[in-house]
């Protein structure tokens, strides 16, 4: 190792912790920002994902709010039109359909409807995904309903590194924007630099490159692909793993440009199959890549079903390394060892 | 209670009759087939979106309704860039993107007309959260009719605004229904104001065709939400002449004709006349004065929306996203 590298070694950091350092470094940064939802002040949010940042800059901008997802969303949505630069909490994905309405209609839409006279800078926060026995109501992974709308952009960072330079980016970004964490890694631990520093958005990550098959993971599917191509490395095929880590808009173009080299691809998510985001991208590479494809793209997904209590049930639900490892080889039309 | 000036009568005529000039107008237009989409005209309610206006700034904001005309018109609202917009023209408000369930005027701080019932009232809440939050005297102005009192934005918005002590006035109007459905067989509550109790914060019920007593009220509200004292809650009784959608609607008969003509004899704009003869303002040359100016901008504005250029189709994927600077 050398002197330099030594000096700018990074420290680790849990998800988490990577939310609330680039939270507070904003609200230091700029005076607009603030952030507003359920038990964000004196709790500190339900994941702890706002510690201390009542203490440090007060209830005017860290405000406790009544549990009110609309009026959470509006209150967001009405201050960012005056021009602040509000990070609004709605903290499990599943209750973001109770503030559909604001989301949707009205915070999406404002811009457009307007003719373009008003900007909504509005940062919303939410955490998805199973695998935590938290059942049907605190499991979901919407992404798609969010994607398919016009006006809102949407990221799934999937790394503490990530998650603090997408958020940051986010709420310096002038459009609603909803950042999508993983519950279930919130105490993942990655190098996170102290300074603050942006992720583009829009740009996916290649994280591991390969010949055979290009891989595209969303959320905490990133982690189980990357363990799928791992495995899979051992049978002589080689994965090209990327992270769109932004899902609106998308980085077509990175997943393309693969899937002409590997000429295979597999979408994988934990969101329902059936109409999932991972349809959408399959169309895009057939509709870019079609003749570059040597078998239909392969979707890995949740079955159409809500998610289900019972740990037993639930780990049959929830794709992983082993799901995508068999839908690579089946796109691949190789069998599983010992079969 | 304050005691209107003769400046403030003047004034309270003055939007209303704009109001009441501009969407007779747009009635006939969409009777002659030259308006796209819906149509919700405010005919009749007149005095509360001007009672309320003429207390505010070009600052404050207001959130809308479905039936937003009036409050975008009682803020001060531009005849020509509105005909444009309902005319879906490139030189409207919204450049011919929202038409008459989102007009807006942001420069007017009217925060725009909206198709979601209850929709614009956690917006509103918002835009009242960003004027404490920046320290400034601003106030917020959410109107919303009866039946948006039964859904749960405005709920959570109006208890918000409460918890938080946020400079808002909430202005319902009850016209009595909500679309066809009279508000008796949706609510059992007597006087929606009798609700503000149950979030904290003072609530009144007031004539909402006299413009006067609409001018009062409001008055107190705002200056208690501009002193930082928190929101507070006004409903102004009053009625639509028209129908839920355009002039006639789909032709169903809902509401009794002597019903209609009731409260038609209790008009607001003629109450105002009679009490600005009465006061001395104005003679009847002199209200004939008003109308026929207005009038004359109101047919100035439709030619110059009808020789509006369309939108180009290049416009459809414009203001979508802003560009970070």
């Amino acid at each position: 190792m050398t002197a330099t590298d030594t000096e700018t070694e990074v420290r680790e950091l849990p998800m988490g912790r990577a939310v609330q350092e680039a939270v507070a470094q904003l609200m230091r940064d700029d005076d607009r920002v603030f952030v507003a939802g359920e038990d964000v002040g004196g709790y500190g949010g339900v994941f702890r994902t706002f510690a201390g940042l009542l203490d440090e800059f007060g209830p005017m901008r860290v405000v406790d709010t009544p549990i009110s997802e609309q009026a959470i969303v509006g209150l967001g949505t009405g201050a960012a039109v005056q021009g602040l630069r509000p990070i609004v909490d709605v903290m499990f994905m599943d209750f973001m359909a109770v503030a559909m309405d604001q989301i949707i209609n009205q915070a999406a839409k404002l811009k457009f409807m307007f003719g373009g006279t008003a900007t909504v800078p509005l940062t919303i926060t939410t955490w998805a995904g199973a695998g935590l026995g938290a059942a049907a109501q605190h499991s979901q992974s919407l992404e798609a309903f969010l994607c398919h709308v016009p006006g809102l952009k949407v990221m799934a960072p999937t790394t503490p590194y990530d998650m603090k330079g997408l958020l940051i980016a986010a709420v310096r970004d002038p459009n609603p924007t909803v950042v999508i964490g993983q519950k279930r890694m919130l105490g993942v631990t990655g190098p996170v630099p102290e300074e603050m520093y942006e992720i583009p958005i829009g740009v996916a990550e290649v994280k591991r490159e390969g010949s055979d098959v290009t891989v595209v993971g969303i959320g905490r599917m990133v982690a189980e692909a990357m363990r799928a191509a791992e495995e899979l490395a051992g049978e002589g095929i080689e994965c090209e793993v990327i992270d769109p880590r932004t899902l609106q808009p998308f980085d077509t173009g990175t997943v393309v440009e693969s899937v002409r080299r590997t000429y295979h691809a597999v979408v994988a998510h934990e969101a329902v199959r059936f109409g999932g985001i991972g349809a959408e991208i399959a169309a895009q590479i057939q509709e870019e890549a079609f003749d570059h494809l040597d078998a239909p793209v392969g979707r890995i997904g949740a079955p159409f079903a809500p998610v289900p209590f019972s740990p037993v049930l639930e780990k049959l639900y929830v794709p992983n390394a082993s799901t995508i490892a068999d839908g690579v080889r089946a796109a691949l039309g190789r069998a599983a060892p010992g079969s | 209670m304050p005691e209107p000036t003769s400046e403030v009568l003047l004034d309270l005529h003055h939007r209303m009759v704009r109001i009441r000039r501009f969407e007779e107008a747009c009635g006939k237009l969409m009777e002659a087939g030259k308006l796209p989409g819906f149509l919700h005209l405010y005919v009749g309610e007149e005095a509360v979106a001007a009672g309320v206006c003429v207390n505010l700034t070009d600052a404050d904001q207001v959130s809308s309704t479905h039936r937003g005309h009036g409050h975008l018109i009682a803020k001060g609202g531009d005849f020509r860039k509105a005909f444009a917009e309902l005319f879906g023209k490139a030189t409207g408000y919204c450049r011919g993107k929202g038409g008459s369930m989102h007009i807006c005027d942001l420069e007017l701080g009217m925060l725009g007309a909206n198709g979601i019932v209850g929709g614009g009232v956690p917006i509103a809440v918002g835009a009242a959260f960003a004027d404490k939050y920046t320290g400034s005297d601003r106030v917020s102005v959410s109107f919303f009719g009866d039946g948006a009192t039964n859904i749960g934005a405005f709920h959570e918005a109006i208890n918000m605004a409460a918890a938080l002590q946020l400079p808002a006035v909430f202005v319902c109007e009850n016209n009595g229904y909500g679309e066809f459905t009279p508000r008796e067989r949706t609510q059992a509550v007597a006087d929606i104001a009798d609700r503000a109790i149950g979030y904290g914060m003072p609530g009144a019920v007031i004539d909402g065709m006299d413009a006067v007593a609409v001018w009062e009220a409001a008055h107190e509200a705002v200056a208690h939400a501009r002193a930082g004292n928190g929101p507070s809650f006004l409903e102004a009784k009053t009625y639509r002449y028209y129908d839920h959608q355009g002039i006639k609607g789909l032709g169903v008969s809902y509401r009794d004709d002597a019903e209609v003509l009731e409260w038609k004899q209790r008009d607001a704009i003629e109450k105002l006349e009679a009490q600005l003869r009465e006061a001395g303002v104005l003679d009847d040359a002199g209200i004939r004065a008003v109308h026929d100016r207005i009038q004359a901008e109101i047919e100035e504005a439709i030619a110059f929306a009808e020789e509006s250029p369309e939108p180009d189709a290049s416009d459809l994927l414009t203001d979508i996203y802003t560009d970070r600077a």
